[in-house]
């Protein structure tokens, strides 16, 4: 299957530079999905696993490579890397 | 016709780990039957019950997140409740992960058939601090919400007694449906213009516009099919401008759920860090969670040897060995043709796949606990880095290393990954993973052939089989699946602890299917090799099979065996300790000394490395043949990687003995 790069913005990104990969947060750290990329087979698997723009992202584990686990709606999910690059969010602080 | 004259039709749908199998097995008990859906690898199961004078069949449906079709076990649930319309659908959520399960409901709720929410999981919820209503979640959705705990059988017969409301229509039922999100209510508009009168029954129109303004595959391929030339023109423009839909339709039904749960459901502070939270500190910390699965996995290992291995040999001696001797006894006067067929081919074969069972009981329930518990997600997490190398992801880690044990739990294991693709490449390599009876020819032929150097030789045998595998790996994920790499999203589920009866049924479920099916081809097969090595004279020194070998001698020369060690090696697909057995009888007892020292004195040390190798690579048992035909649904594959193996096992081990001679050995 062709993976299509779709992209999505929940409000205008503007300027904002607090936007970034779930990838480049840290343990600890959370945030609000702005946008999803990725092949619509993609999309859909993680928007039912809860990431929505919108949704509050906690990163429960990230060591830097390598997958990473996440909180979302409550539920733990472990993501790849590369899945984790395609999930911006911006990030909010405490 | 009367309701109680009448099996009412009950499906069970939820996404997974969220308790399914528990509730199905405490309404159903034994009362089950466990296939597959038609033209699927996705089990079915289905029981039947009785409750206050009424009987109910309950479908399981396989466990998905969403009813989009991304998998085969989302277009199976959202098929069944279309086409077959259930009376119920009970919609299985996961108390503590509330809003997230909901997503399911969400899209249950359009479909054309009454849901019953089960709250499961209420004690986990408390736990972890979620505290819910359920009288007001009930309000806000206007479809029955019954609290449940299937692990300790509470809240059941309220559900059964909701479900009976429902069915007799005694219960005000008037759903509150999700919409999309609200600027793109227009477009949803647009498309159900465009698709008005021309959606087949019983496909719900509103339903089939939200499914297009998805991008579901299925359900365009049917509008296409079924839309006027210009209707079809004007539907791909509007979902052309707007393939940015997806997100708009999942994010109404998450609003919808926030508007459901709001008053209902409160949240713990954060702040406050679970028990599944401590345990994953450990269980995925990238060098902690490799001690850990070490640990566990060493376990697996002696549970196998430590129990497994002294079943399977009393299987062998006692059960299969009387069996036969006693087939031999009630058929004195028969001819000896018949009677050898009986003891030697059918029981012979028959106890070959028996003594597969100890071990895989033995997997089984130990992979049974640890998915049960909410280990096994950890584990593929941990070995996701791992697996990449191969264009595989961490959930076909586990499936892989149940192959130490016997490659048959392990082709059956790949069901747990989603992927296609991931699933396919791990049935393929499995037979690469040296099970136990590789392992035990290895263990016999190594120290007969090189001594004090025995434990070196099997340790060098096992990484070139692992390395092989790794290589195959990349290979055929470059060569032939063009280096895709299936995504890597996986739920960890909250850890709780295993549910005996749960995994109890699951095991002997497992275990019945395996003889059923795998039984029928390992028997066939196992009769078709002994009259090989029988016929025509009665002995095997005379028989097909040592023509057979004979005749693929020069094959086997390019490795260095001769005929005897080529036939060896053809006897192992019914079981690899076959091998020893055929060595035994070709070699016989005449020349004086056991069957190692024979060995030993005839052939050289490069003969021998090669025929090691060529063991340990070689296709595998006619089990595993006849479970990869099951699993893959296709004779190609199997054959593909039959003839994948055996090339790979004869060049690998011609190189080995060139290489020996080479060096003198």
């Amino acid at each position: 299957m062709r993976a299509k790069s779709h992209r999505f913005w929940a409000s205008s990104p503007g300027s904002n530079d607090s936007v970034v990969s779930l990838s480049a947060l840290h343990a600890g750290e959370h945030g609000e999905v702005v946008e999803l990329a990725g092949g619509r087979c993609m999309l859909s698997r993680m928007t039912a696993l809860g990431f929505t723009p919108g949704a509050d992202v906690r990163v429960v584990q990230n060591y830097g490579r390598g997958p990473l686990i996440a909180r979302v709606r409550d539920a733990r999910i472990a993501l790849g890397r590369r899945e984790a690059e395609r999930v911006y969010v911006r990030k909010s602080s405490g | 016709m009367a309701l109680e004259e009448r099996a009412v039709l009950v499906a069970l749908a939820g996404q997974p780990n969220v308790g399914k199998s528990t509730l199905f097995n405490l309404l159903t008990g034994l009362s089950q039957h466990v296939g597959n859906w038609p033209g699927k690898t996705v089990e079915r199961k289905e029981g039947v019950f009785v409750h206050d004078g009424m009987r109910y069949r309950l479908v399981d449906l396989p466990g998905t997140y969403s009813l989009t079709a991304n998998s085969a076990e989302e277009v199976i649930t959202r098929e069944f409740i279309i086409r077959e319309q259930p009376d119920v659908v009970v919609a299985l959520v996961d108390a503590a992960i509330l809003e997230r399960s909901l997503y399911l409901v969400a899209e249950l709720l359009p479909l054309p058939a009454p849901v019953v929410v089960a709250l499961n999981m209420m004690d986990v919820a408390e736990q972890e601090g979620v505290h819910i209503e359920p009288q007001v979640l009930e309000a806000a959705l206007g479809v029955p919400v019954v609290p449940t705990v299937a692990t300790r059988n509470e809240g059941v017969n309220n559900l059964l007694a909701s479900i009976e409301k429902v069915t007799r229509g005694d219960y005000p039922y008037h759903p509150t449906l999700p919409r999309i999100r609200e600027d793109h209510g227009d477009v949803f508009q647009k498309v159900e213009a465009a698709i008005e009168g021309c959606v087949p029954d019983p496909y719900p129109q509103d339903w089939t516009a939200l499914k297009l303004l998805e991008g579901d595959q299925e359900i365009t391929k049917m509008m296409e099919a079924c839309l006027p030339e210009d209707r079809l023109r004007r539907l791909h423009s509007i979902l052309l401008e707007h393939d940015d839909a997806l997100v708009a339709v999942a994010s109404g039904r998450y609003e919808w759920i926030g508007r459901m749960t709001r008053a209902a459901l409160t949240r713990p502070k954060t702040g406050a860090i679970s028990l599944t939270g401590k345990l994953d500190r450990w269980a995925t910390h990238p060098f902690w969670g490799l001690v850990i699965m070490a640990g566990i996995l060493g376990l697996v290992f002696w549970l196998t040897y430590a129990v497994g291995a002294p079943l399977q040999e009393f299987l062998d001696t006692y059960v299969v060995g009387n069996l036969a001797a006693l087939a031999r006894m009630a058929l004195t006067g028969t001819p000896s043709w018949l009677t050898d067929l009986v003891a030697d081919g059918v029981i012979g074969g028959v106890g070959a796949m028996l003594t597969f069972l100890p071990i895989l009981v033995i997997f089984f329930a130990v992979m049974g606990v640890l998915e049960d518990v909410g280990y096994l997600a950890r584990a593929a997490y941990v070995m996701d880095r791992f697996m990449h190398l191969m264009g595989l992801h961490g959930k076909s880690f586990l499936p892989l290393f149940l192959g130490f044990g016997c490659n048959v739990p392990a082709v059956l294991g790949a069901r747990v990954i989603e992927s296609k693709r991931a699933r396919l490449l791990t049935i393929l390599l499995a037979p690469l993973v040296p099970c136990s009876a590789r392992m035990t020819v290895i263990a016999f032929l190594a120290p007969a052939f090189f001594g004090s150097a025995a434990a070196l030789v099997s340790w060098g045998m096992i990484l070139l089989g692992l390395t092989v595998l790794a290589l195959s790996g990349v290979l055929i994920n470059k060569t032939i699946f063009h280096g895709e790499r299936a995504a890597f999203i996986m739920e960890l589920p909250i850890y709780h602890l295993p549910n005996w009866r749960t995994i109890g049924l699951r095991v002997w479920q497992r275990s019945l299917s395996f003889v059923r099916k795998a039984g029928t081809l390992i028997l066939g097969v196992s009769v078709v090799v002994w009259a090989l090595s029988t016929l025509p004279a009665g002995n095997i020194e005379t028989s097909y099979l040592a023509r057979l070998g004979q005749l693929l001698e020069p094959v086997g020369r390019l490795m260095g065996l001769d005929w005897r060690l080529t036939v060896a090696l053809l006897a192992s697909f019914i079981a690899k300790e076959n091998s020893i057995a055929t060595l035994g009888v070709l070699f016989g007892t005449a020349q004086g000394g056991s069957l190692a020292q024979q060995l030993a004195a005839t052939f050289p040390a490069s003969t021998a490395l090669a025929f090691l190798t060529v063991q340990m690579l070689f296709i595998p048992c006619v089990a595993t043949v006849a479970v990869i035909r099951q699993e893959t649904k296709s004779w190609l594959w199997t054959l593909f990687d039959l003839g994948f193996l055996l090339i790979v096992s004869l060049s690998v081990s011609s190189a080995v003995y060139w290489a020996a001679r080479l060096l003198g050995l």
